[in-house]
């Protein structure tokens, strides 16, 4: 069977558990600017690819496919890149009302 | 309860299985009781890890089907996949009294309340119908009238998660409408649907654009692109469509 890339994506939504544990804060409610085409989302309506045996994930943007994210956890570190974000913003949700 | 579930920081909790039940043939509901709980949002799901002996781990991400309340209880719907890694054990291996490692709740996107209000259109594929089943029994829970539609695939009725419940939601509910398509076989005498959805379809179906319909649409990957890019054809507002995939299979 032939496998397309637009079959296996997935949602930003589906790295926000991942994320969180960096981030602290909820990640796919998050919003950020594409530094490609400057289309501005949600992370969760972004395109996600992450295969189940890879070690990372690349967030794609839903608008134009540009990269905006890269995160790998492996070996006891989480690694970042954020070379198609220019930039990212998150609801303090972690301040007790 | 927003507030209360995403407050805290996620950490792994070891949930226990207190029920298990069959939906269909392929597909069975855990019940769970997870200590310390914080409570969820539905269309939330939970990522579950799974340790072999030799230390080797296995995550997948898994909606919550249950309505949000209070306590420690959550339910989860796994379809099993033939050639699957985690979900043959999760619905098939899987008995009373396990213990599994779970982190969640978890998204703040692909979420309903009812004060974000309708009308709501609920689009399905296979076991798509998880985090949507969540949104419908909180609607029922509440007693809320927002009007709204549900389109559900399945390849046959006994394929059907959740079919006598869908039919007591639509029987004692308000404003609740439920279309079924069977894309593969059909009972004698079906007078519903029986194809993929496709556009006609959805234009059947869905409200008009200019009613401004929320949309969440979930299943396999390839029925929520195809749904998804069929409603923005149709002039459906694009930031009002929520998509969860959940892979290339899943559904
Ligand atoms: C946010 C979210 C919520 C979900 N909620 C539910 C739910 O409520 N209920 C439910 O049943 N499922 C749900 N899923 C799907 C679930 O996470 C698993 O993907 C599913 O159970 C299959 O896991 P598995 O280990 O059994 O199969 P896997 O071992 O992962 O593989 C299943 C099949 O798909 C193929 N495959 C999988 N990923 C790829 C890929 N990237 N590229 C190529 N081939 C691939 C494999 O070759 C195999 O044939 C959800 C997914 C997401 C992202
Ligand atoms: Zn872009």
């Amino acid at each position: 069977m032939e496998i397309h890339e637009q079959d296996v994506r997935l949602d930003g939504n589906a790295a926000a558990g991942l994320l969180q544990e960096v981030f602290v804060h909820e990640f796919s409610g998050a919003r950020g600017a594409c530094a490609s085409c400057g289309a501005v989302g949600e992370m969760g309506a972004q395109h996600l690819y992450m295969a189940p045996l890879a070690p990372g994930a690349v967030l794609r943007c839903a608008a134009c496919e540009g990269v905006l994210m890269v995160v790998v956890h492996a070996g006891g570190r989480f690694r970042l890149g954020f070379r198609g974000l220019v930039w990212l913003e998150m609801k303090d949700t972690a301040v007790t009302s | 309860m927003a507030g209360t579930a995403l407050q805290r920081r996620l950490t792994w909790r070891v949930a226990e299985v207190v029920d298990l039940g069959d939906e269909t043939p392929r597909v069975r509901s855990l019940v769970l009781s997870v200590p310390g709980w914080p409570g969820h949002l539905a269309g939330q799901h939970v990522d579950v890890r799974l340790t072999a002996d030799d230390g080797y781990q296995a995550e997948r991400s898994y909606s919550i089907a249950s309505a949000p309340a209070a306590g420690e209880r959550l339910t989860l719907t796994v379809e099993r996949l033939a050639d699957g890694e985690v979900s043959p054990y999760l619905a098939g291996e899987l008995r009373a009294g396990d213990k599994l490692e779970l982190r969640g709740p978890i998204g703040g996107y692909f979420v309903w309340d009812i004060a974000i209000g309708g009308p709501l259109l609920l689009v399905a594929g296979g076991s798509g119908i998880c985090p949507l089943m969540a949104m419908l029994r909180l609607r029922q829970a509440a007693g809320s009238d927002i009007p709204t539609r549900l389109l559900y695939s399945s390849r046959s009725l006994e394929e059907v998660i959740y079919r006598n419940e869908l039919d007591r939601l639509v029987a004692t509910g308000t404003a609740l409408d439920v279309r079924l398509t069977l894309t593969r076989d059909q009972p004698e005498r079906w007078a519903g649907y029986h194809r993929r959805i496709d556009t006609d379809m959805l234009t059947e179906v869905a409200w008009a654009p200019n009613e401004r319909p929320l949309t969440f649409v979930c299943g396999p990957t390839p029925l929520v692109e195809s749904v998804a890019e069929s409603l923005v054809n149709l002039g459906h507002e694009p930031t009002r469509i929520k998509t969860e995939r959940f892979g290339p299979t899943g559904g």
